[in-house]
């Protein structure tokens, strides 16, 4: 059968800026009196700081989808998953490489695009609608539908700036939902609402694949992923890693997450760190408080996150962990933005952060940790995945057994009695 | 996304190390070519990086105009919305702003106005100058703020100017019953020339949209324009016929007027008002020079709007 979707040679290369985005007509114009001795430089053969200066977000990604198909596509954060769903639904145009859709494309890549604070609901299904792409006509037909979908028939008129969050991504949702293209591009909506309304998302998804329609399914939701889809593309660092039946796929994902025994991880270079950024992280070690750095910590005993920075300047630093299952779901968090235990510290250009956990409750198996590093203003230097551990199995109830990790991530102590009722 | 920029488009011409279109240009294009491979009524899609295409899609905008209708209406909904007065403004604006230029240039500095009384002489010529100096603004600052749609969803990225411009001339229509009672007051003959409002305002958005969507495409690369804009929207209404009549000019000088395609607008729209002889070859002039404008511009914006989503 013939492709519905078929993607060749695709590339997207970005320049990296030094700064943010802006740029401004002076430096647009000292740029373009530079160009000629660019020029000079390129033709007696330096190129080499100018490939330097941008990278390729998506290279070299080809793969073909047949109608009716449900893909998933998997990656770690910058694997060029978002790049390839913009490119797919015409935001963003490729650098190289060329695609064929057959097909209207509806892209989901955040639900409430183009909502209106002061509309009321009724306008804003109408706003949103034309803005996703529907008729009027369209909308008009699909209205009531849409309505009882979002369950919000008795606030209708009602500026959504009144809605609760529960309320707007049903209504934002449900809008989505009803778009019915050929081709449906999903990037991780399913996250939002509360368990009885994802539920009914992931229904109206499957019904849609069941309809005969096309759906490509970017997730950090394994089990979605595992769930909906029949085959699954895995990405990594912009270029295809895998493609193939998803329990596979999913086992290669896992497989590369697998932790270090060190426990010790250069943050120097390291490809989980976003472009833009600026490096200030140098190195993450993991403990247990006691010994040198290791990559395996017993449930139960304490952990140490040891970061260690250079920054231009003295600064207060502000770090936050962000510890994720294998899978890329985040368990929790420990922030010194939360807490601010060290906001009155001198502030140095180098030293290291320790973050103590005095109880590791999670359940053995394979977690990651993002890291985040910033100041008081803000985060400047994140790096995804900056180093995996292993949480080894320890008899903390006496009785030798422990939860299964399909269950939760986390081991919560609790007391048992029984009473007269 | 935000630390990135998208390549210039004067990248360097590609290098052996990288046949594959590694090192090629960037501009990239979205060939919509409309049409059955797989199936009849089924649109196809190509999208190929590295070439070019200049030009815009009229056929695409044509397939978005429900979404042109919605965003207008959203913005002339949204505009009044937590002001006191609401849409009073739409009056106020042109009445204090007559009200300080017939103190200021009618009264005295003696400008004079054709024989008519100052104030209606002067509110015809702010009446549509009013327009295109809101439809300018609002259009020039509409795609960056539209930015989270822009970056979120495909539509034809003209559609948000576009949109802004429109919903401009629901407030030039309620300005325009304030001229009526104007025109009643001072006993202005009620003409058949009136009928070339329509026709003139139609000529006057499609030229503010020429530069407003020239001006928003800049405005998403260099964020001067919001700053530079304001400015030179003041120097153009000084050069263009509004607090003067067209022969308060000195006849040498004349020329150079009619190369401000508003100049020729103005002056017609003026003369529907007053029921005068309206001067064919100033206004011929102003439509061939947007016609002009309207080619340049959609090009241009055509060429900027690959890259909106990457560096707004």
């Amino acid at each position: 059968m013939q492709p519905i979707i078929r993607v060749e040679k695709l590339g997207k290369r970005y320049a990296i800026g030094r700064r943010e985005n802006l740029v401004t007509i002076r430096e647009a114009i000292t740029g373009a009196m530079l160009a000629p001795i660019r020029a000079l430089r390129r033709l007696n053969g330096r190129t080499a700081d100018r490939s330097a200066e941008h990278f390729w977000a998506l290279k070299d990604v080809s793969f073909e989808v047949a109608p009716g198909e449900v893909l998933g596509v998997i990656g770690r954060n910058g694997a060029g998953k978002s790049t390839l769903l913009k490119i797919l639904s015409r935001i963003t145009e490729p650098t190289a490489g060329r695609v064929e859709l057959h097909g209207r494309v509806g892209s989901l890549l955040e639900v409430g695009t183009g909502f209106h604070q002061e509309l009321t609901g009724r306008e804003n299904i109408f706003l949103s609608g034309a803005i996703m792409g529907m008729r009027r006509a369209e909308i008009i037909r699909k209205f009531d539908e849409i309505v009882a979908f979002a369950e919000i028939d008795d606030f209708i008129d009602t500026p959504v700036k009144r809605y609760s969050s529960g309320m707007y991504v049903r209504l934002a949702f449900a809008v989505a939902a009803h778009l019915e293209p050929e081709i449906l591009l999903v990037d991780e909506v399913l996250a939002v609402g509360d368990v009885g309304f994802q539920k009914k998302c992931l229904g109206k998804m499957g019904e849609v694949a069941h309809g005969g329609r096309t759906v490509l399914f970017v997730s950090h939701n394994m089990a979605a992923v595992e769930a909906l889809c029949k085959r699954c593309l895995m990405l990594s660092g912009g270029t295809l890693a895998a493609n193939g039946d998803p329990m596979t796929v999913m086992a290669r994902y896992v497989a590369e997450s697998a932790p270090p025994d060190s426990g010790a991880a250069d943050l120097t270079v390291h490809p989980g760190r976003r472009h833009g950024d600026t490096p200030t992280m140098t190195r993450v070690e993991l403990g247990d408080g006691a010994g040198p750095a290791r990559g395996a910590i017993r449930i139960g005993d304490p952990m140490e996150i040891r970061v260690s920075y250079r920054a231009a300047r003295p600064l207060r630093p502000v770090l936050g962990s962000v510890i994720k299952t294998s899978y890329g779901a985040p368990v929790f968090c420990v922030s010194d933005r939360f807490c601010a235990q060290l906001a009155q510290c001198e502030p140095r250009a180098e030293a290291t952060i320790v973050c103590r956990i005095e109880r590791l409750m999670l359940i053995p198996g394979n977690y990651s940790i993002d890291l985040w590093l910033g100041d008081a203003r803000g985060d400047f230097d994140v790096v995804y995945d900056a180093i995996g551990f292993e949480v080894l199995p320890a008899d903390l109830t006496g009785t030798g057994r422990l939860p299964p990790p399909n269950i939760g991530a986390v081991f919560c102590e609790a007391a048992w009695s029984l009473t007269d009722s | 996304m935000k630390a990135l920029r998208r390549e210039n488009m004067k990248s360097p011409p590609p290098t052996e190390e990288n046949p594959l279109n590694a090192e090629a240009p960037p501009h990239s294009a979205a060939a919509a070519a409309a049409g059955a491979i797989s199936a009849p009524r089924v649109p196809t899609l190509v999208i190929e990086g590295g070439k070019g295409l200049g030009g815009l899609d009229f056929r695409d905008l044509w397939a978005h105009r429900d979404l042109l209708y919605f965003l207008a209406w959203r913005d002339v909904k949204v505009r009044y919305k937590q002001t006191a007065m609401g849409v009073a403004w739409v009056i106020l604006q042109p009445l204090l702003t007559m009200a300080i230029f017939t103190v200021l240039f009618g009264r005295l500095a003696k400008v004079p106005s054709d024989g008519e009384p100052y104030p209606i002489f002067v509110f015809a010529g702010l009446l549509p100058w009013t327009y295109f100096n809101q439809a300018v603004t609002t259009a020039s600052n509409s795609l960056v703020g539209n930015a989270a749609l822009i970056t979120k969803v495909y539509f034809p990225r003209l559609v948000i100017p576009a949109a802004a411009v429109c919903a401009g001339l629901i407030d030039f229509a309620i300005a325009a019953s304030i001229m009526f009672v104007m025109a009643f007051h001072y006993g202005m003959p009620f003409g058949a020339s009136l009928l070339l409002i329509p026709p003139l305002m139609a000529l006057t958005a499609l030229f503010a949209l020429c530069v407003g969507m020239w001006m928003s495409a800049l405005n998403v690369k260099y964020r001067d324009v919001r700053y530079a804009l304001p400015f030179l929207l003041q120097i153009w209404m000084y050069l263009t016929p509004i607090i003067y009549p067209l022969n308060f000019i000195p006849e040498r000088w004349r020329w150079l007027l009619a190369l401000n395609p508003l100049s020729g607008m103005i002056q017609a729209f003026r003369a529907a008002v007053f029921g005068r002889a309206i001067d064919w070859s100033g206004l011929g002039l102003a439509c061939a020079m947007t016609a002009v404008f309207l080619v340049a511009a959609g090009w241009s914006f055509r060429r900027m709007e690959r890259q909106f989503a990457d560096i707004v």
